[in-house]
């Protein structure tokens, strides 16, 4: 059966600020301690009221303007009533018909091989605080608890265009937005601590033999909290509602074909039906009284838009440009995020050589992190320092082979600065010899001994070369090999 | 000593003089309150050794010559609506019962830091919905001027409590009308001041587009003393207004040349009781009498706004009383199937009955399909009752009316008559609807022996002028001097 895949994400992010979003409570990640980071506002407490943070708004609208979205210059806060225990006032403030921004886009790469582009529309972006925490069951027993130190956290709930057509897509998705929340600094983006929160609107659309399309029932896919989930659970939910849909014939709209929402179990890696909120369908949204409407002026607009970095996606056609590399390694580098692309870039500069920079980032860099078990953040060389080193090859001050032996030394915890790495050169004797006047004495001795190595290569085996090569270059340590190799030919020759 | 029917100024001047002192006026009134609560039943709590404890520390001060707040060491009482750290604050409900705030509401603070002494909480209507005082879940108070009457509501308490004598002044909260009509009811001053002038921070909200947090005394000057207290910006409540707030205090005594009055003729219609029509218009000849102007004003869409109000208060009411679900604090059901029915069972016992009314008016008005036909279609009227304040005040200074249709009506009278109880606010609602001012002083008594009230209403942040408006009539008539008889109990 012919279908087309539809797929439309709903995420949150907690952005993050220094205080919540409408008092003054830390909004820090702190489950350990639950109800530290509380106060009247953000408990509930009876005469309490909120007042909006303007770092939150602020952060919202840098993240909207770098999503395209147009930025309203009116837009109001709105009350959402459902009854749950962690929704302390018995309402979420969020915003409603009039979000404080609309109609943008992302753009992903949707195909690797071709390096095939598209956008992905992007419906809404709107602000709103977040709900606490149960520590317990359903069931409402007098032994539940609540922790309420994330109530009333920022949330930006970025709603996508159902524009993805394949679960990678929609992981491709996910992901160029993470990368790009990541460099603007309005989130960490953690999805194991909550800080990125997806939920997945899915169904398909199915090919009939006289050109119609059937939709099938949309289902909302709750609680993907790792990108691998995401492709798995959609992967499973594009199967389970092909077969349902040959099983049943079921389209949206029948009996029975109503949105439904489904949970992700990773450990089964399939989805399972969720209990419904008893009253889903009424939120009774309405403007919330206690907050004054927020008028956004065009030059607000323009100094939150004139202090935006560099985009991902524009990063990645600087460098392509600006350091002559491939866009497979402009991808690697970018995608690290942006602190891995700025320390590439400096490092590039001090060096003076993009091509060999990009090579230590991408290989040495990236190797030594796996390795070790490294954030990038705790990388002990600096990029300054690693600059330097490298200058150093540029420069012909010392050899490739001897740079990545220093660069090892750097990583042994003794500290890792210029002044070590001269250290390491004086000790071990790395500098490159520009005294040719040593080299040649040392050339002469090594075809002394070599007498049938010397036959070879007059009988025309360049390959002879090589093993001289090395017998000179353990002898003096610090010799460039392509002089040291130019300077054996030339001596050869004379013989 | 008795200091009974002593004014807030009166007491001031003995305090600065030093012959009286800070608890000797506050035992004053708590022996006062031991007299006579037991039949007023104006006080839900009294907080008698807390407030000999504050007397006593501003005594010292003063005796040292260290400086003391503006309203050091005179009783106030407050409704029972506004969060005082460590004081319950019941709101007259079982929901609330046991809740004991871990924070000041603004106006708190501000009472504390001018050495108010918080003599006590009073009496209300059930999260101030009524108009009587007696949809309290645990008392009904008592109009002070005749026990079998109503001494109004929302804030009946407070009013009957400085009526009493019981506190020289009080604090309540005025929604459509809850310190207005009780003012009127028992005979005192009140004041709903412009929507912003006071912060809200703390009080427990009814509908909070509308509420507003305001003085009773028992006369003019107190309520001015006490107003300037509490109003001005706080950075806690986005809704008040970065003002500068006039010395209402010290400008009080000076009246008002060419003054103009507007008379709505909108308020004269049936239904309005002839000698509270006739108060009014005795008022109006003494305002002539001093030179003021009285003119006819129109305010058309007034006719709508117990309509509008009761979508619009019901609506927020709605959803601020949707946090009282027994999960963090208050009341909780007993036994219960599941988290739903510990929900619905929580909220079954802990609300009364107009609560409930109430609560299920305002969900039904912003449900899905009927949001537009209801909400959005009050706050459309309510915007052109506005306007309709806007174009009068072009004209004139101040609009002068009744407080109430009627003096205060008989203790169960309207009990089973919600709408007739609804009209109790008709001359009050629509300032809170329209965000401005207004100021109720006594001014006169029917045949019966019942207050009547007068009110007067101003453009928005015109309480100085409605204070000295208000004081030229008091200075000019001796209303505000009498007190009530209390029977012996
Ligand atoms: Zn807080």
């Amino acid at each position: 059966m012919n279908h087309t895949v539809i797929i439309g994400l709903e995420v949150h992010v907690q952005l993050q600020t220094k205080s919540k979003i409408f008092c003054g409570c830390s909004a820090d990640f702190n489950p350990d301690h639950p109800n530290v980071q509380t106060c009247p506002v953000c408990l509930g407490l009876p005469g309490a009221l909120p007042v909006m943070n303007r770092e939150a708004f602020e952060l919202g609208v840098k993240t909207a303007l770098a999503l395209n979205c147009e930025i309203s210059s009116y837009t109001k806060w709105d009350r959402k009533h459902y009854y749950y225990p962690d929704l302390p006032k018995g309402f979420q403030i969020s915003q409603f018909d009039l979000p404080f921004s609309e109609d943008g886009f992302l753009e992903i790469e949707t195909n690797p091989e071709t390096g095939e582009r598209r956008r992905i529309g992007i419906i809404r972006a709107h602000l709103e605080e977040d709900a606490g925490k149960n520590l317990h069951d359903d069931a409402g027993r007098s032994d539940s608890q609540v922790d309420l130190n994330r109530a009333g956290t920022p949330l930006l709930e970025i709603v996508s265009q159902p524009d993805m057509r394949t679960a990678a897509e929609a992981t491709k998705y996910l992901q160029e937005l993470r990368l790009l929340l990541t460099y603007l600094g309005v989130s960490d983006c953690n999805m194991q601590e909550g800080s990125l929160r997806c939920d997945a609107n899915v169904n398909l659309h199915i090919h009939q033999d006289d050109g119609h399309k059937v939709p099938t029932p949309i289902v909302e896919v709750k609680n993907l909290n790792s990108f691998r989930n995401v492709e798995i659970a959609l992967e499973y939910e594009v199967q389970r509602q092909l077969e349902a849909f040959k099983a049943t014939g079921i389209k949206f709209g029948d009996k029975g074909g109503h949105k439904t929402t489904r949970g992700f179990d990773a450990g089964t890696g399939k989805t399972t039906p969720q209990r419904e909120k008893e009253d889903s369908a009424d939120y009774r949204y309405f403007p919330d009284p206690d907050l004054l409407p927020v008028t956004v002026t065009e030059d607000y607009i323009s100094s939150v838009r004139e202090a935006l970095p560099e985009f991902p996606a524009d990063r990645r056609k600087r460098f392509v440009a600006a350091y002559q590399l491939s866009d497979y390694d402009v991808q690697v580098i970018v995608d690290q995020g942006r602190g891995f692309g700025d320390y590439f870039e400096e490092v590039a500069k001090l060096c003076g050589d993009g091509k060999q920079a990009c090579n230590w980032v991408t290989q040495d860099i990236l190797r030594e992190l796996k390795e070790r078990k490294l954030e990038f953040s705790e990388f002990p060389i600096s990029a300054p320092v690693l600059g330097d080193l490298l200058g150093r090859i540029t420069k012909k001050k010392l050899t490739t082979k001897s740079a990545r032996e220093i660069f090892m030394d750097l990583l042994d915890g003794n500290g890792a600065s210029t002044a070590r790495i001269d250290e390491i050169i004086a000790a071990k004797g790395l500098a490159i010899v520009e005294d040719t006047g040593a080299i040649e004495k040392v050339i002469a001795t090594v075809i002394d001994k070599n007498a049938k190595a010397v036959a070879d290569f007059k009988a025309g085996k360049q390959a002879a070369v090589g093993a001289l090569i090395g017998q000179v270059m353990r002898e003096v340590k610090g010799a460039d090999p392509q002089k040291v190799r130019e300077m054996l030919i030339a001596a050869l020759s004379q013989r | 000593m008795s200091l009974s029917g002593a004014t807030a100024g009166e007491l001031l001047l003995r305090l600065e003089r030093g012959d009286l002192t800070a608890v000797e006026i506050t035992a004053g009134y708590l022996d006062a309150i031991a007299a006579r609560d037991g039949r007023v039943q104006a006080f839900l709590s009294v907080n008698r050794d807390e407030a000999l404890r504050q007397a006593t520390e501003i005594d010292s001060r003063r005796q040292r010559g260290a400086p003391v707040g503006k309203l050091a060491g005179l009783p106030v009482a407050v409704k029972d609506v506004i969060c005082a750290k460590g004081q319950k604050t019941t709101c007259a409900s079982k929901m609330l019962q046991n809740f004991v705030p871990p924070y000041d509401a603004h106006v708190i603070t501000r009472l504390r830091d001018e050495d108010a002494v918080l003599i006590g909480r009073t009496n209300m209507d059930e999260f101030a919905m009524g108009s009587s005082t007696e949809n309290s879940a645990f008392q009904v108070t008592k109009n002070p001027w005749n026990l079998s009457h109503a001494p109004g509501g929302s804030s009946g308490g407070s009013a009957a409590a400085v009526a009493a004598g019981m506190s020289p002044f009080s604090l309540g909260s005025d929604t459509g009308g809850s310190i207005r009509q009780p003012a009127g009811f028992c005979g005192v001053v009140g004041i709903k001041p412009t929507y912003g002038r006071v912060s809200r921070y703390g009080l427990v909200a009814f509908a909070s587009s509308l509420d507003q947090i305001g003085p009773f005394a028992n006369d003019v000057h107190g309520a001015a003393l006490l107003l300037e207290a509490i109003a001005g910006r706080d950075p806690r409540d986005s809704t008040s207004v970065d003002m500068p707030v006039p010395k209402y205090a010290a400008t009080v005594d000076e009246p008002l040349a060419g003054l103009k009055i507007g008379v709505a003729k909108e308020h004269f219609v049936a239904g309005l009781n002839v000698e509270v029509e006739a108060a009014v218009m005795a008022a109006l000849d003494v305002y002539r009498k001093l030179g003021a102007e009285v003119k006819e004003v129109s305010l058309p869409h007034s006719k709508y706004s117990v309509a509008v109000y009761y979508i619009v208060c019901a609506s927020e009411a709605s959803s601020n009383l949707a946090r009282y679900d027994g999960v963090h604090y208050g009341h909780r059901a007993e036994s219960f199937k599941d988290m739903i029915d510990m929900f619905c069972r929580t909220r079954g016992e802990g609300f009364g009955a107009e609560v409930k009314r109430r609560i299920m008016l305002g969900t039904y008005a912003l449900s899905a399909g009927y949001y537009d036909a209801y909400y959005l279609k009050a706050l459309k009227v309510r915007r052109l009752i506005r306007q309709d304040y806007d174009e009068a005040f072009k004209s004139v200074d101040v609009i002068v009316s009744p407080s109430s249709p009627t003096p205060a009506f008989k203790i169960g009278e309207l009990v089973d008559d919600p709408l007739s109880m609804y009209l109790q606010d008709i001359y009050t609602i629509s300032a809170n609807l329209a965000g401005l001012p207004g100021i109720v002083l006594p001014a006169g008594f029917s045949s019966s022996g019942l207050p009547i009230g007068l009110q007067l209403q101003g453009p928005a942040f015109a309480e100085e002028r409605l204070l000295r408006a208000a004081r030229m009539y008091e200075r000019e008539t001796d209303w505000h001097r009498r007190h009530p008889e209390l029977p012996r109990g």
